[in-house]
């Protein structure tokens, strides 16, 4: 077995033991719920399942690392894996300090749905075009992801925060938010049911179009393409047209694929109402019906506290170190910088609202949902859509 | 503005929230709370106190962290339109079609976003006045509070009414046997926990951690040094930035650095042998590129040389510049930017008569960066160059016009001269087309042998003397950021009457966990009466009353 197989063997073992870990996590609430005994040796031991999958996949990290020569952050996958690791340990961190068992029950799904999306995008290891072939890379990359996760955490007890205190059987527009971030959760599965659907049937078809240049390129779908790229001709098509062609400025590939992805999202979100008789929301509420709300809440502000620091000093320090050695300048506006830099300031204004204004409890906890849903949009949107410089993020 | 009287005697400025010496509410608010504010430990704070004057009212306008609040999400949400299209200096089109470029891509939103100053929104004065309104926004508030704290937290007693510890959020108050025995307990097991004790009589202040109240007020002036060495670019000298295209084999004066000179020996791209990915074969590219190089020769003129003075020329050193290996030298840098590869050199033509062109009178090689006038090919035949465009883009005035001054697409008018045609032929001659013979049709005619073609590289060339200060501003704040959120301060009051009660209260400025931890181990030690938390005992109370204000906040 090569070293990459090894590799990926061991991010297989990870995710595995997450996704063990996640219902050792439910059931040690659910034990802690019906006796009151019990807890500690199920939270004991989906702690250790978790630190064994963390393990694994610093396995995997390590592994990789020394099979491609470089720090493995350097494309969609490889970052977003990462980071999906980092919350782990962010989440293992956290835990030691507070030994909150619901945090694990819903830090480990996200961790899972975050490897899991990552895994969707092209795995091969690929060398390091010249801008990228620096120390910084490593230090620069590792560093800012490491302040996302932590700053993840405080969403995650935000998440548990108002998974208790919403009312959920009277509508409000919080029940109704909240009940959006669980539909957006199930929204990211159905991207990866659907891509690894498609996948496994090989599908393929091969388009020509012109793109907002008037330029003509070439355009592959791996899904059925539901919208056609700009003047599109088929060279080779499967299974169907597309039935809408889009203007020069919208990537009707990525459209097709975002609609898929709610398709097949909404259609899972109703299956499990109908099954469940209930919101989402209201499937996790009895696990957080004893969590301390104080507690949490500190956990959510505290996290942000650790991770707030590391954020500034990877994603905007080091950053510049690194812009002013390889751009020459430490500084040039250019998309992902200035989600950077706004993902900062949100979380400057976090911490002055909580300082100063007393913003604490719900809105914090709103806050930090608000805060994650930003890095959320600086790792995907702005890498696949606004794409500037660091567009060497989406190949 | 008369100083406030306390029950205690003490004189405290106008505006005082909690005596400076003993800690009573000097307040109405403040004696109706039952957990007094404890931001700023009570002191007068300039902002809450006047408000008359215009200074006044610009001061609390810039002290108020509302404001602050409010301009950093301004500055964020105006950040983030600017990520909505591609700004200007990032469009590859040349400067005058710019606008064309947003219109035509992006039709009415790119030119709505191009007329408003959008594609170029983070140097337009309103987005640079937003961002000085935060620096002063920052400094004030700092000011205003980091002052009266300092001057608090150092005048600390240790001795505090009764009145003040009951309305810290965690009180205890009971019996003890022993007093004395029981403050001895405290200060040894505080001192284990790391904090610093003082006694005054039958009162006890344990304090840990103090210097964090100052991290924001360290990452505050962190920041005003940072943004202060951005606009120190503004100065001349401090800042400079030019760009330089340099072809194989050339030696040219730098820009920006007077004296020195580059050669470029010779530039290499190197790529990886590997099938291009989805994305990048999108992007047009189709071998990823592995290396970008350009090996260069540094050389700089003696001292008192007059500018352009090549003669004598003192060689520095030879370097490899590459991306992310810029060549440094006498605090300016040289980056690899851009290259072309193939640019035309030289052409190579040979006159010949049209009847028999395998005969030649002679061949000419034309440097197109610096083509001679005539050239003497002997046997009486001369070729003399009338006119050189070397990027033709057509006739204007039947003169020949030429785009830019790359030989891209060289064309030549020239005039032949040889023993049959004394009087000489004019041609004009376009590479890869025909010649145009504008004054009748010739006997001899240029015919093209061939081309020598090199690269050139293009070099930014930098020098930013303000990077130092963004560098200690950068650190400063580094170090305010984690003092402030790494570390916190915790207090915790003991007093023990001579009847036995004891009183004891602590604060923490933020994490209350650990505190809890330090106070379990103290009580137990000690054996103190249980303490409460007050807001933790009326959390679920007031939690439904409190929640709906937020909802008309947000």
């Amino acid at each position: 077995m090569s070293l990459i197989d090894i590799s990926r063997n061991l991010l297989f073992v990870a995710f595995i033991a997450y996704l063990v870990a996640t219902f050792l996590f439910g059931g040690s609430i659910k034990q802690s719920n019906a006796t009151g005994k019990n807890t500690e040796k199920w939270g004991k031991v989906a702690i250790v399942v978790t630190i064994i999958g963390l393990l694994s996949q610093l396995g995997y990290f390590i592994t990789r690392w020394i099979y491609a020569g470089h720090a493995p952050v350097s494309n969609m996958f490889e970052f977003t894996t990462a980071f999906g690791m980092f919350i782990v340990g962010a989440f293992v961190l956290i835990y030691f300090i507070y030994r909150v068992t619901a945090l694990g029950l819903v830090a480990l799904p996200v961790a899972l749905l975050i490897i899991a999306y990552a895994a969707m995008f092209p795995k091969e290891v690929t060398p390091l075009m010249p801008s990228l072939q620096s120390h910084w890379l490593t230090i620069h990359v590792i560093t800012a992801a490491l302040g996302q996760s932590l700053l993840a955490i405080s969403a995650v007890a935000g998440l548990i925060y108002l998974l208790k205190v919403v009312d959920l059987k009277k509508p409000s527009k919080q029940r109704f938010w909240l009940e959006s971030v669980m539909f957006f959760l199930v929204v990211v599965l159905g991207f990866v049911i659907a891509t690894c659907f498609f996948s496994l049937l090989g599908y393929d078809s091969t388009y020509t179009y012109v793109d907002k240049e008037g330029n003509g390129r070439q355009i592959e779908y791996k899904m059925p393409p539901l919208f056609g790229m700009n003047e599109y001709k088929a060279i080779e098509e499967h299974g169907m047209s597309p039935l809408v062609e889009m203007p020069p400025l919208i990537n009707a590939k990525k459209l097709t694929t975002v609609v898929w992805s709610l398709l097949v999202g909404s259609v899972l979100y109703l299956l499990i109402r109908l099954i469940a008789r209930r919101r989402i929301s209201a499937i996790f509420q009895p696990f957080v019906k004893r969590v301390n709300l104080q507690l949490v809440d500190e956990i959510g502000y505290r996290s942000v506290l650790i991770g707030f620091p590391v954020f500034t000093l990877g994603a905007l320090i080091f950053a510049m170190i690194w812009a002013q050695l390889s751009w020459s300048r430490f500084w040039g506006w250019d998309p992902k910088e200035v989600w950077a830099l706004i993902t900062w300031l949100f979380y400057a204004a976090f911490l002055h609202l909580r300082l100063s204004k007393g913003w604490e409890g719900q809105k914090s906890a709103w806050l930090a949902l608000i805060g994650f849903a930003i890095i959320l949009f600086n790792l995907i949107a702005v890498n696949l859509i606004l794409a500037g410089l660091h567009s060497y993020a989406s190949a | 503005m008369e100083n406030i009287i306390c029950a205690c005697g003490h004189s405290n400025p106008y505006g005082t929230k909690l005596c400076e010496k003993c800690g009573r509410p000097l307040t109405e608010e403040g004696k109706q709370t039952k957990v007094v504010d404890m931001r700023y430990d009570g002191m007068a704070i300039r902002s809450k106190t006047y408000n008359t004057t215009i200074v006044d009212k610009i001061w609390n306008f810039f002290s108020n962290v509302k404001v602050g609040i409010a301009l950093i999400i301004i500055t964020l949400v105006a950040a983030s339109i600017g990520t909505i299209l591609p700004q200007a200096i990032y469009v590859n089109v040349p400067e005058p079609s710019k606008a064309e470029y947003y219109e035509k891509v992006y039709g009415l939103l790119g030119k709505l976003y191009n007329n408003l100053g959008l594609s170029n929104l983070y140097s337009t004065w309103w987005f640079q006045i937003l961002v000085g309104m935060l620096a002063i926004s920052i400094i004030v508030a700092s000011l205003d509070r980091g002052l009266p704290l300092h001057k608090s937290l150092k005048n600390q007693r240790v001795k505090r009414h009764e009145s003040f510890m009951k309305r810290q959020r965690i009180v205890a108050e009971g019996q003890v046997p022993n007093p004395e025995e029981t403050l001895d307990k405290v200060e040894q097991k505080m001192t284990d926990l790391k904090y610093r004790v003082r006694r005054d009589g039958s009162a006890l202040l344990a304090e840990r951690g103090r210097f964090a109240r100052y991290g924001p007020y360290i990452n505050h002036v962190g920041l005003i040094i940072f943004l202060a060495g951005v606009m120190l670019r503004l100065v001349p000298g401090f800042y400079v930035d030019e760009t330089i295209w340099i072809r194989e084999g050339e030696t040219r004066a730098i820009p920006g650095m007077d004296g020195y000179f580059i050669k470029n020996n010779k530039f290499i791209l190197e790529t990886h042998d590997n099938k291009p990915q989805d994305e990048q074969s999108n992007q047009g590219v189709n071998a990823m590129a592995k290396n970008y190089q350009t090996d260069i020769t540094l050389y700089k003129q003696p001292d008192g040389a007059l500018p352009g003075d090549t003669d004598n020329l003192k060689k520095l050193r030879d370097y490899s510049i590459r991306v992310n290996h810029p060549l440094k030298e006498n605090s300016f840098a040289l980056y690899q930017m851009n290259y072309r590869l193939n640019e035309l050199r030289q052409m190579n033509f040979k006159l010949v008569n049209k009847a028999n062109e395998e005969e030649s009178l002679g061949q000419i090689e034309i440097d197109l960066t610096n083509p001679k006038k005539e050239y003497d090919l002997g046997n009486g035949s001369s070729v003399q160059i009338l006119v050189y465009t070397p990027d033709f883009s057509g006739f204007k005035d039947g003169e020949p016009q030429t785009q830019t001054s790359i030989p891209n697409n060289p064309a030549f008018i020239f005039k032949m001269t040889t023993p049959e045609t004394p009087k000489g032929e004019v041609s004009f001659v376009e590479i890869r087309k025909p010649p145009f013979e504008p004054l009748g049709e010739n006997k001899y005619r240029m015919k093209f042998t061939g081309v020598e073609t090199r690269n050139s590289s293009n070099f930014t060339i930098r020098k930013d003397s303000t990077i130092p200060m963004l560098f200690v501003g950068g650190i400063i704040f580094m170090i305010g950021v984690v003092i402030g959120s790494y570390w916190n301060h915790r207090r915790l009051w003991l007093q023990v009457e001579p009847d036995g009660r004891v009183l004891m209260a602590a604060h923490v400025n933020k994490n209350m966990f650990s505190m809890k931890k330090d106070l379990d181990t103290v009580t137990t030690f000690a054996g103190l009466p249980p303490y409460e938390d007050q807001l933790d005992a009326s959390e679920d109370v007031k939690k439904s009353t409190k929640e709906k204000e937020g909802d008309n906040n947000l």
